[in-house]
């Protein structure tokens, strides 16, 4: 747990939103997120985000299905317990084609989801703090990291500036916490 | 001004006039509220079937197969036909939601979540089967390629019977996985509009905790092309697969290399009905025609239309193929499938499949909803008489006329097939009541672009003549190239 403090603005518009990145990344502000209800695109760039290695990931949970399918029938066949369908040879790779790739699909894809839930950090029951009710309706939330030494009152200021239509100053937790909704409101009295 | 533009031709993806917050409304707000009466009276009569469908399978659990119709000649029934009907209802989903992801089909939108919806309910109907088909269902995991006090004795790995296993279980597992990591943010949407503690747990549990940073969304989006791209050819080596349990036989009638494509086109064919059966319905009920418009509909019956006559031309490719081989047992096979015992599910076949869905080259017909629906249920009764056809009159008069037999099911196969039927609308109504059954952050991408009221705002550009337009939109670009050289 680190709660921290953060001036949050709120634009209705794509359009207002990416002149204000990049004004915030000029201005020396610590940009902690932008949050938005759907894919923006162009915003990872605009961020400054590098491209994700997701896919790079799936390629290689790609191949352990392959391997292992591939290993294991192999193994099976020609060592572990031999059997004579048909008069097919022992090692008959082409009808374990089908297997081998539904394993490889399989594993590419479990492997990829989990990896992207690690990664985004999300899980059943994990709770992160939702800086604007709307950030997943029809607002797209741009968030500032303030310390002890950044005037609140500079930050919104310059925020408004970059065309935010709601602005404000809250204390949250960055990154994600795991717990009952029923204690929700301790961690919410910080902000009251 | 805005880069985004689509031209005029394309028919707007979202009617009426839309912003952000109004999609949220119009397709979250079902969820909270309470159903209507329709609602409750189609859930507990799916409800009733599901039960009538547990009751009859117990029943041939406990008494054993020999209460269905299935004999020594005809080893697969309606069971079989039912796994294949199913099957082949659930590829439509993966259609819409991967391969016309990757041809960036944007009217895909509208109908994808409850099209992968559907696959999913199916694939679970169509797992049953198989399974309860083995009789001794307690011993249905040896399927399972599990260390085992059998020597350890493996599945025959070799068998197109056991690639099915792995076919359908990746696939179900798949299309989960790809179905649910569209639906998180959506969630979050539900959750953070909810108003009462039990749905904000409740979505909140369900959305893992998605907040939809930058770096989320740049993932999700990878993560939804990579998947689409392994659902592409996972959904073509399903239906192949199902496919070779019979084309690898030696039985005339099964042992042909059309198969594949045949199935996979069929296949295709019947999922587009049953979305259509379905949205039809559903875009009424949650009054989402503005979302769900009579474009997505005609979308689909064009690709109706495409693989119903691939389907009809696969059929006549089997006729004189049948001919052209000279074979006795082909050729025998194919006359006895049209003018034997089993001459009227031939028809139905052809009737349903072939000749209908040519009325679809009718554009008045194509937009037409009632005959939409209509239309949906006969290609799906059609399809279901296909694999009847296939697996039924393949096998009814086999190499030795004293063994020639005939099939009809009796009533805890038929009380099967509904109870699936039951399972398959006692999710969909649950899916229709607690789900988006819109992906609204997919459609709120394309809103810009494809919703109608922007489309219309467009039109001052679509006058301008194309240079001015260029040069209008390049010198927005390099504004905004240069913005970062100031600092």
């Amino acid at each position: 747990m680190a709660i921290k403090k953060f001036a949050v603005a709120a634009y209705d518009d794509e359009d207002v939103l990416f002149p204000a990145v990049s004004k915030v990344r000029r201005s020396g502000y610590k940009m902690h997120d932008v949050y938005t209800p759907f894919p923006v695109h162009g915003l990872d760039v605009a961020m400054g985000l590098k491209e994700t290695d997701l896919h790079i990931a799936g390629f290689i949970y790609g191949l352990c299905g392959t391997s292992t399918a591939v290993g294991f029938i192999s193994w099976i066949y020609t060592i572990d317990w031999k059997i004579n369908y048909g008069g097919k040879p022992h090692f008959s790779l082409p009808a374990w084609i089908p297997i081998t790739f539904e394993l490889t699909v399989l594993f590419a894809a479990v492997g990829m989801v989990l990896t992207f839930c690690y990664l985004n950090q999300i899980m059943p029951g994990v709770k992160k703090h939702v800086f604007h009710p709307r950030q997943s309706d029809d607002l797209f939330i741009l968030t500032l990291e303030l310390n002890n030494h950044t005037s609140e009152a500079d930050a919104i200021a310059f925020l408004k500036s970059t065309g935010a239509k709601e602005t404000s100053i809250q204390m949250a937790e960055e990154s994600w916490w795991y717990g009952r909704w029923d204690k929700k409101e301790e961690y919410e009295a910080l902000n009251a | 001004m805005h880069i985004k533009y689509e031209s005029f031709v394309r028919e707007p993806l979202v009617d009426g006039d839309k912003d952000y917050h109004q999609v949220s409304e119009d397709i979250i707000r079902p969820i909270e509220g309470k159903p209507g009466r329709m609602w409750y009276v189609g859930f507990f009569f799916a409800l009733a079937l599901l039960a009538y469908g547990v009751f009859s399978v117990s029943w041939a659990v406990y008494w054993g197969l020999g209460t269905w119709g299935v004999n020594r000649t005809i080893g697969w029934g309606w069971d079989i036909t039912n796994f294949v009907w199913w099957v082949g209802i659930g590829h439509a989903g993966t259609l819409i939601s991967a391969i016309l992801l990757l041809f960036r089909q944007g009217w895909r939108t509208g109908v994808n979540r409850a099209a992968e919806a559907m696959t999913i309910f199916a694939v679970m109907c169509a797992g049953q089967f198989p399974i309860w088909h083995m009789g001794r269902v307690w011993d249905a995991f040896f399927v399972l390629p599990l260390p085992n006090s059998r020597g350890p004795l493996w599945p025959n790995f070799d068998s197109p019977l056991l690639w099915d296993v792995f076919a359908i279980s990746t696939y179900f597992t798949v299309s989960l996985l790809f179905w649910y990591s569209g639906l998180i943010p959506d969630f979050a949407l539900v959750r953070d509009r909810a108003k009462t503690n039990f749905r904000k747990m409740m979505y909140g549990f369900a959305s893992f905790g998605w907040t939809g940073t930058a770096k989320n969304w740049q993932r999700q989006e990878a993560l939804a092309l990579v998947l689409a791209g392994l659902s592409t050819p996972l959904v073509l080596s399903v239906h192949t697969i199902v496919s070779f349990d019979f084309a690898t036989s030696v039985i005339p009638g099964w042992h042909t290399t059309i198969f594949p494509p045949y199935f996979v086109a069929g296949a295709v064919f019947s999922g587009f009905a049953m979305v259509n059966t379905l949205l039809v319905i559903t875009r009424k009920i949650l009054h989402l025609e503005e979302y769900i418009t009579i474009g997505h509909l005609e979308a689909m019956n064009k690709v109706i239309v495409l693989t119903g006559s691939i389907v009809g031309i696969a059929y006549l490719t089997e006729l004189f193929i049948a001919w052209y081989s000279q074979s006795w047992g082909e050729m025998a096979a194919f006359q006895w499938r049209i003018l034997g015992p089993y001459w009227w599910s031939y028809w139905a076949m052809m009737t349903c499949n072939v000749v209908s869905p040519q009325l679809f080259w009718v554009k008045k017909l194509r937009r037409n909803i009632p005959f939409t629906f209509i239309m949906s249920i006969v290609v799906n009764i059609g399809m279901w008489f296909e694999r009847f056809v296939i697996i039924v009159t393949s096998t009814y008069r086999d190499w030795i006329p004293g063994s020639w037999a005939y099939y009809s099911p009796t009533w805890p196969e038929v009380g099967f097939y509904l109870g699936t039927f039951g399972l398959f609308f006692t999710c969909y109504f649950l899916f229709a009541k607690y789900f988006p059954v819109i992906a609204v952050a997919e459609i709120k991408f394309v809103l810009k672009t494809s919703g109608d009221n922007y489309k219309r705002g467009m039109a001052k550009y679509e006058e301008q003549s194309s240079e001015s337009f260029i040069e209008m939109v390049t010198s927005h670009h390099d504004e905004e190239h240069h913005e970062p050289a100031h600092h």
